[in-house]
């Protein structure tokens, strides 16, 4: 071996930030890389990624859209994290508040209040809510694993929204396709003038905000910090971690199940069978790639959205898979967890001529 | 009920339980040497998919199952190098696997949709097979159900009868005593992940080339999360997860069954049945913090880094 790590001793803030950087900059070469042995031209491909969906207007209020739910998700997600809760069932809570806030839209008959459409949007975010708060209950109650709770409460989430659109709420009037009805005009998430930027997108980045500003200013914001870098001086100082585990589980819920809700409402229209294409994982590496704050975590979902838009871009114009999208998200996670070494650690050469293991 | 029935039904458990059991007893072994790696469901379709293309271009469904445990091991080696040489943390690195392994199984199998390769078919062990009811139902089958049994055997005696497999309990347990006695704590554990990874190649390939086999992009419907939660249900013991994989098999058996008797019940709810069943089980067995804490490996997920 001829570089060792070697501990710092401190936190290397350079690297804190650096490391998303190197991170994306290895991505964009491996997936160059990539691109040539599919046979692709690796310039043009990583153009037709990552600089084609965003080059129109169109393109860029697609980005707009594709990242709202990320950059909610993702949030929560950040703050989970921060409290070492490993919630990684951001697509149940997504589902779950869909289907709460749209079986109330289904139920309503069209403009029945003009409160209608909050009242969606708030069991939407009971919804996503309820189904973290099942994942708390079982961990601190029964000491379940979360990690694996939540992800287990995804397929179930998946499968309710199975039976739901192809049973109880399918649309009569659908020639028998999985989804139910359009939500009428009442329950249908605004867009702004004619593009298809609607409320979502004002909302996320507004709600990271808020959250960003709860985490630096209140004092649960600094017992989170506590209990996550060191949960000893937590426990000694009387934190109650069952507390802030209730508390970024249901919040980080209730910010999946708005995304969810926000989704079927506005860009969706209805319920179908996919009304996710994984946004709940791929918020994990937001959070990560944010660095587990709010702020950061705008920037990452962007990135993430752009991904996804990629992978249809790259569809379109060069006949590949959208799994591209997959391959991206995944290698950008394993960079930055990589690169996330430097951060604790440097690289020390070791000359041959010194003998290793003093 | 006549025997046959019973039989037929009985070989269904076996089936479904086979994948669960080959996959659990890997991150049993990676578990045991101190690393937690939730790539599972990644590395299982990585496997099926190479599996699947190997059987489709070879001919051989064997030569495919060879190709799984060699890409498993391969992607897991990603893994190994993150968590243990770049001290990553190993629960976000495992979900970076299971991402990352989806998109490469789905990139590669894009052009496999809808093809059929050839299957792993039944090898009737001799003498064996001609017993009453059991032959049938065990000695009657493909070769990676045999291959399951074998391997959990062996990994039985490996752990607790031999001395390697107390090296790599010590790694587990305590890998700055381990690192002290002069033990290679961080080769131990490459090892370790690597043949979880072979093992989880090798229960994706069981899906693509017996279980069901075309190859679609989410053939594994959470199996490598199940058999992650089947290593917490066994208490890391491996004859608890022969108990555990052949109950969840059951469930998972129920379910079809359910579903196949055309009963009003609708098939999503039914669907439902392992992954609600995963849920009570972890609830029952992690409801004595005490005996998780006794038995877990008591440095998995941590990192290591020798200071001298």
């Amino acid at each position: 071996m001829l570089y060792r790590l070697e501990p710092r001793g401190e936190r290397s803030l350079f690297w804190s930030y650096g490391s998303p950087v190197l991170a994306v900059i290895l991505t964009i070469i491996t997936m160059m890389a990539i691109f040539s042995l599919l046979g692709k031209p690796p310039v043009q491909g990583i153009e037709t990624f990552l600089i084609t969906p965003i080059s129109t207007a169109s393109g860029l209020s697609s980005l707009l859209v594709r990242a709202a739910p990320l950059i909610m998700i993702g949030a929560g997600l950040a703050l989970c994290y921060r409290a070492n809760v490993w919630n990684i069932g951001g697509d149940g809570q997504f589902t779950l508040g869909a289907l709460a806030g749209a079986g109330l839209a289904l139920a309503l008959p069209n403009g029945a209040f003009w409160w209608e459409y909050p009242l969606v949007l708030c069991l939407g975010v009971l919804g996503g809510m309820f189904w973290a708060g099942i994942v708390a209950f079982l961990k601190l109650r029964f000491n379940a694993n979360e990690i694996l709770t939540s992800l287990m409460l995804v397929y179930i989430a998946q499968l309710i929204l199975v039976w739901l659109v192809t049973g109880p709420w399918r649309d009569p009037q659908g020639f028998g396709f999985p989804q139910s009805a359009m939500f009428g005009a009442g329950a249908t998430t605004p867009d702004f003038g004619t593009t298809s930027i609607h409320l979502g997108c004002l909302l996320a980045p507004l709600l990271a905000l808020v959250l960003w500003q709860i985490l630096a200013r209140s004092v649960l914001g600094f017992q989170l910090r506590v209990v996550g870098q060191a949960p000893r001086a937590a426990r000694f100082a009387g934190f109650s971690n069952a507390r802030l585990t209730w508390i970024a589980l249901l919040v980080s819920g209730g910010l999946s199940g708005l995304a969810g809700i926000i989704e079927v409402t506005g860009p969706i229209g209805q319920l179908t069978t996919t009304i996710t294409p994984g946004y709940g994982f791929s918020a994990v590496i937001v959070a990560f790639l944010g660095r587990l704050h709010p702020v950061g975590v705008i920037f990452a979902g962007l990135l993430l959205a752009l991904s996804y838009l990629g992978g249809d871009a790259a569809q379109i114009n060069l006949n590949m898979p959208n799994a591209i999208t997959g391959i991206f998200q995944g290698v950008l996670l394993f960079y930055l967890l990589g690169a996330d070494v430097l951060i604790l650690h440097r690289f020390r050469r070791i000359r041959p001529s010194a003998p290793e293991a003093a | 009920m006549n025997l046959a029935y019973v039989s037929n039904l009985a070989i269904s458990v076996v089936a479904a339980s086979t994948p669960l059991l080959i996959a659990a007893s890997g991150e049993l072994v990676a578990e045991k040497s101190g690393v937690l790696n939730l790539g599972v469901e990644g590395m299982m379709l990585v496997g099926a998919i190479a599996g699947f293309a190997t059987a489709h271009q070879t001919g051989s469904a064997l030569l495919g199952v060879g190709a799984a445990a060699l890409a498993g091991m391969l992607i897991a080696m990603i893994f190994a190098l993150l968590t243990l040489s770049f001290l990553a943390n190993q629960v976000a690195t495992g979900l970076a696997l299971t991402i990352f392994g989806k998109g490469f199984a789905a990139l590669l199998g894009a052009g496999y949709v809808g093809i059929s390769a050839p299957v792993l078919h039944a090898i009737p062990v001799p003498l064996l097979s001609q017993i009453p009811f059991i032959g049938h139902v065990l000695f009657d089958q493909n070769i990676l159900i045999y291959f399951s049994f074998v391997m959990l055997a062996l990994i039985a005696w490996f752990l607790n009868k031999t001395h390697a497999g107390l090296i790599l309990r010590a790694v587990g347990d305590s890998h700055d005593a381990a690192h002290a006695m002069g033990y290679p704590v961080l080769r131990i554990r490459y090892a370790a992940v690597a043949f979880g990874g072979a093992m989880a190649g090798i229960g994706g390939a069981y899906l693509s080339l017996f279980y069901s086999p075309l190859w679609s992009q989410d053939l594994t419907a959470g199996r490598g999360w199940i058999a992650l939660a089947l290593v917490v249900f066994s208490a890391w013991r491996p004859l608890w997860l022969l108990v555990g994989a052949y109950l969840f098999g059951g469930i998972t058996f129920l379910s079809l069954y359910i579903q196949g008797l055309g009963i009003a019940v609708p098939s999503p709810l039914v669907s439902l049945l392992p992954y609600v069943g995963t849920v009570v089980v972890l609830v029952l067995i992690s409801r004595d913090a005490r005996r998780i804490r006794l038995n877990q490996p008591a440095c998995l997920g941590k990192y290591f880094h020798a200071v001298s």
